[in-house]
């Protein structure tokens, strides 16, 4: 049987073209797919499994069971990960944190977080993708690998997609690669600009200056020309419409916070001249989505905290490498994530020492430690949903094949129920 | 069984104004006195209080793409003014952006019950319906923005005027929207290029049409699809001084078919374009006086915090230029587009104190009061959570007068609003928070309380201070449930989502297909919003 | 010897596909257990392609097979994953973000 039109959740692309075959409750073929999402799709496993507790395989009231205990026997807990989840199960996230006063924070903290806080100090200029595919005839990527993060985002969206009017496709764009190392992507562009690491504040800083008209008194910046970095400057304010992808090149590095404020404000300043946006290349395939969900019923994107009985908001406090780190969480709930794999040993260790309850689909390192278990159906495989794209456009997942384990949005209402009483 | 009995009734759609009247409520709707058999019945008395409809607001940013945006980069609007959860209520926090279950619980405990999102585009509708769903309490709606809708322009263009009537009735079930709303028609698609409209004939870029061809034939869908609420219309040039002739000539260009101007307020500024902004509101109020086709809401000013958001995308750039305040701008693929910037205003400040006073103006010179209502553009011009401070306004002179000594010397000296001694009745009151605007919505089951209507009732302490009496009612009712006493939830209550669902000619899919290839980053097959989306739903029928 | 280096981390494709084979498979290991420098620093350092080297930063150390890329001299490149996260701090002075990019690092042959 063939389904059309699905929507792979992986990454930030949020592909919804996909051609899935079926066969016996089997995917066994997908088309239109990249390598990751061929790899999702075609490992997904769907056969019953149980939950387990302490290693051992219990029912599911034990297993629910367990997993409320846990919760309420701590004083600390904290709710992490939600990102590869669709939106439906991020909202009952959010309700059992507030119910238990807990800690609820998303992979945004070690991914974009630091962009979130760049666009509360200097909002963004931004669209949807099918502006840049349609318009964009300068394109930057800066501190991001497409080529290998985002496979299809050249071809459906920002490099050879064809658009009105982009209508030769990669032969009327500009493309421009920031980044510390030659990469996949800086490979496919026109101009790269190869900058010292921990430099793209500067660089940043020096652009708007440039920008000014501001004479710089150096030749270069951040192992950057300033013969380059005026001639990219002209580019931008010359071009029809620009855009500034960027990744973890920036929100990782240095300045973090400090990188994109810079970049978003020279983003805002180049409107003057031309039409210029941003956008962060989202990775896991619905943070956007969880991004949304805790802003919308907490007013806050991630590091909330519900302990006072209200929802409050402090990156570096309630961020969850600094809870572990400072080993303050007493209890974890990881869902859909694989903080033992991603976070600092320092963190993912407290993670070994604290009791940890953990909702995902497949074994990963985490749940290799966790005392709890909860084996969960796959988003965009076999649970329906909804989930964000990088550019917060919504899309419904498919439930492709069907699977005897229940959703992630299931079970946290069955743990909110058992919590309640 | 409810009676709510001996109360001083206000339901101006069935001409009671104050008489002591009971109102009988069975399984969630009004019903008639005789028939019901009293001995069952849980009474309420009213005696010594006002009993009103409960409220409907006709436009208001509070959910969806646009307005999330607007909560995630302003934290610091929430961290003083949030709420705790109980045993029945979630937590929360905001004021200009607050968050979803804040957002129900504040307009419920102010004694409304039905809200419109006054602006979707439609590509991310599904997210609009996923907000909705987390907004509790209140019957809500969400008018979809076509005014710069590729589509749309392209059957202008083209001279096919019946092949957009069909696509916007699909459009709107798609969405499971509600009205057909215009932002700034053509300025926003102009906007992609760094350009604007300033004439009702410019040119859309791209395109060759104009806003006023945009205008009418929407106008002209509405009428064709019967439509309950009128094409709901935020003009060009908003904010800009001089608009008032752009407004003027936009009514004007109807020709006699109904339509609602939004904010009305904003788009009312005399003076010269470029030069200091004045009161426009004359000459506006003239206009609506004279097109009874027209309905209006004003978008009435208030001193503080606001946040300024709306799919008027080049106008959010000029409040960023202007204000130096942090600005957000998202372009929408090949349907619109739109912005947010935080705003303060300031009675010192000579340009807030004479857009405060063009608001108070426009309610106090437009006659009828079917026809104009009490908006703030939440959070626009100011929180849904001053409903009350504006009502204060209208009702009591003295009390106007006092805030017009406060503002800005040489705005107040030549303010009409000085010789403006028009005080609103509680009756006028209940008009254009409720019975005006469920007309204008063309909702047969809100803002009544006749046999039929939805049982949404608020109980008001009859107090010499207005704004207290309407910031916390006595009671509110919300499909015949006690929800709200003393002004806190007593009970959480999840509303229905209204929307329209107009027959269309699905021959129109094999060009909706072409034009999803052409324009959009996403399948045709995954746009429309799935009626699962929606737990409870009422499809409000066309005429 | 002990050379010293700026440490990048990130994603790669390898490691996007092997993650859906299991992070206890062989793929996501060969994925995520490598460490990338340039030619000459290779040279420099005096390594065969494929052996293994210590990789040691100020949080901890990891043993990775050594492998040439396109890259600055001075750098070296490990893809995300547990043993990236070895070499990674749990400070992120006061962002949330701990430093994943761009820390000193000290590179020894085994």
């Amino acid at each position: 049987m063939r389904v059309e039109n699905v929507v792979c959740p992986f990454c930030g692309c949020l592909c919804d073209d996909i051609v899935a075959e079926v066969e016996d409750n089997r995917i066994t073929a997908v088309k239109e797919v990249c390598s990751s999402g061929r790899s999702f799709f075609l490992n997904a496993r769907t056969e019953a499994t149980r939950p387990t507790v302490d290693g051992k395989e219990v029912e599911w009231p034990e297993g629910i069971d367990a997993a409320a205990r846990i919760l309420t026997d701590s004083a600390c807990p904290l709710i992490y990960g939600l990102s590869s989840t669709a939106s439906e199960a991020q909202r009952k996230a959010v309700a059992l944190a507030d119910v238990l006063g807990a800690s609820i924070d998303t992979t945004s903290s070690v991914c974009h977080g630091p962009t979130t806080i760049g666009i509360q100090n200097q909002g963004e200029p931004t669209c949807t993708l099918g502006e840049i595919k349609h318009r964009a005839d300068l394109v930057v990527f800066w501190g991001c690998n497409p080529a290998e993060a985002h496979m299809r985002h050249f071809a459906r969206y920002s490099v050879s997609a064809r658009g009105k009017l982009t209508p030769q496709g990669r032969r009327d764009r500009t493309v421009v690669v920031v980044d510390v190392r030659p990469t996949a992507s800086s490979r496919k562009a026109d101009f790269f600009l190869q900058v010292r690491p921990g430099s793209d504040y500067e660089v940043l800083t020096a652009l708007r200056a440039l920008l000014k008209d501001e004479t710089l008194e150096v030749t270069e910046v951040g192992g950057v020309s300033v013969a380059q970095l005026a001639d990219l400057l002209e580019r931008m304010k010359g071009c029809r419409f620009g855009v500034i992808f960027f990744g973890m090149g920036v929100t990782q590095t240095g300045g973090k916070h400090l990188n994109i404020a810079e970049l978003l404000a020279l983003v805002a300043e180049l409107n003057a001249y031309t039409r210029f946006t941003a956008m962060a290349m989202r990775g896991h395939g619905n943070v956007a989505g969880a991004d949304c969900v805790l802003t919308w019923q907490t007013g806050y994107p991630f590091a909330v905290n519900f302990a006072r009985g209200y929802p409050q908001y402090n990156p570096g406090e309630f961020t969850a490498v600094d809870m572990l780190g400072h080993q303050e969480a007493d209890a974890a709930l990881i869902i859909a994530s694989d903080p033992i794999a991603h976070f600092p040993r320092r963190a993912a260790d407290q993670l070994r020492r604290i009791p940890t309850i953990v909702l995902d689909p497949e074994v990963n390192l985490t749940t290799q430690e966790a005392q709890v278990v909860l084996p969960t159906a796959i988003y965009g495989v076999s649970a329906a949903g909804t989930a964000y794209r990088m550019d917060n456009v919504p899309l419904p997942l498919k439930k492709v094949v069907d699977s005897p384990q229940p959703t992630d949005e299931q079970v946290l209402d069955w743990i909110i129920e058992r919590v309640k009483t | 069984m409810i009676g709510i009995i001996n109360g001083e009734v206000y339901d101006p759609q069935n001409g009671i104004n104050g008489q002591v009247r009971d109102i009988w409520i069975e399984d969630g709707k009004t019903v008639s006195g005789e028939s019901v058999d009293r001995a069952g019945a849980e009474i309420i008395d009213a005696s010594g209080l006002v009993v009103m409809p409960g409220g409907v607001d006709i436009h208001s940013h509070i959910v969806g793409a646009k307005v999330n945006a607007g909560r995630k980069f302003r934290p610091e609007d929430h961290r003083d003014h949030v709420r705790s959860r109980t045993a029945v209520t979630r937590s929360g926090s905001g004021y200009t952006v607050p968050s979803t279950f804040l957002t129900g619980y504040g307009y419920a405990e102010m004694g409304y019950t039905t809200v419109m999102e006054a602006a979707t585009a439609p590509l991310v509708a599904r997210h609009t319906h996923e907000e909705l769903e987390d907004t509790p309490m209140l019957d809500k709606g969400a008018f979809i923005t076509m005014g710069n809708n590729h589509f749309i322009m392209k059957c202008i263009r083209d001279g096919q005027r019946e092949k957009a009537r069909h696509y916007v009735a699909w459009l709107l079930g798609a969405t499971k929207g509600y009205a057909i709303k215009i932002v700034n028609p053509g300025g926003v698609e102009n906007w992609k290029w760094g350009q604007n409209v300033g004439e009702l004939d410019d040119e859309v870029i791209g395109f060759g049409v104009t806003p006023r061809q945009i205008i009418t034939t929407l106008a002209w869908i509405n009428d064709e699809l019967g439509l309950p609420h009128l094409p709901h219309i935020h003009g060009i040039n908003l904010g800009q001084s001089g608009n008032a002739r752009t407004t003027v000539e936009t009514i004007e260009a109807l020709e006699g078919r109904r339509a609602h101007f939004c904010h009305l307020q904003f788009l009312s500024y005399g003076g010269e374009p470029g030069k200091r902004v004045r009161s426009g509101a004359a000459e506006l109020a003239r206009a609506v006086n004279e097109h009874p086709n027209i309905t209006v809401d004003v978008g009435q000013v208030i001193f503080g915090e606001a946040t300024t958001m709306t799919s008027d995308g080049p106008l959010q750039y000029r409040l960023h230029r202007l204000t130096g305040n942090k600005w957000l701008n998202d372009d929408v693929e090949g349907e619109t587009g739109g912005g947010v910037v935080p705003i303060q205003y300031k009675r010192s400040n000579p340009i807030n104190a004479v857009q405060w006073l063009i608001g108070l103006e426009l309610f106090l010179l437009i006659d009828d009061p079917w026809r104009v209502f009490l908006t703030t553009d939440h959070p626009n011009a100011g929180p849904f959570f001053c409903y009350p401070q504006v009502i204060k306004l209208l009702m009591d002179r003295d009390y106007r007068a006092e805030m017009l000594q406060g503002i800005n010397r040489r705005a107040r000296r030549s303010a009409l609003l000085a010789e403006l001694d028009r005080e609103y009745s509680l009756y006028e009151i209940a008009i254009v928070t409720r019975a005006g605007t469920a007309r204008s919505l063309g909702l047969q089951n809100k803002g009544h309380l006749g046999v039929g209507a939805d049982a949404d009732v608020t109980i008001y302490s009859k107090l010499d201070d207005k704004e207290a009496m309407f910031a916390k009612p006595h009671m509110v009712l919300k499909d015949g449930q006690i929800v709200v006493r003393d002004g806190r939830i007593v009970r959480e209550h999840q509303g229905r989502t209204l929307y329209v669902a107009p027959p269309y000619d699905p021959g129109i899919e094999a060009d909706l297909r072409t034009h999803f290839e052409e324009c959009y980053t996403i399948s045709f097959d995954n746009y429309p919003v799935a009626p699962e989306y929606l737990s409870r739903s009422e499809v409000i029928p066309c005429a | 010897m002990m050379s010293k280096f700026i440490l990048i981390t990130g994603r790669t494709a390898k490691q996007g596909e092997a993650l859906h084979k299991g992070k206890d498979s062989d793929e996501y290991r060969q994925a995520t257990g490598f460490v990338e420098m340039s030619r000459p620093d290779r040279e420099r350092l005096g390594v065969e392609e494929g052996r293994h080297v210590r990789v040691r930063t100020a949080f901890g150390e990891a043993e990775l097979e050594l492998r040439e890329n396109d890259l600055p001299e001075g750098m070296i490149f490990v893809p995300m994953g547990p043993m990236a996260n070895a070499l990674i701090g749990s400070e992120t002075r006061g962002t949330g973000m701990p430093d994943s990019k761009g820390l000193e690092a000290e590179v020894e042959p085994l």
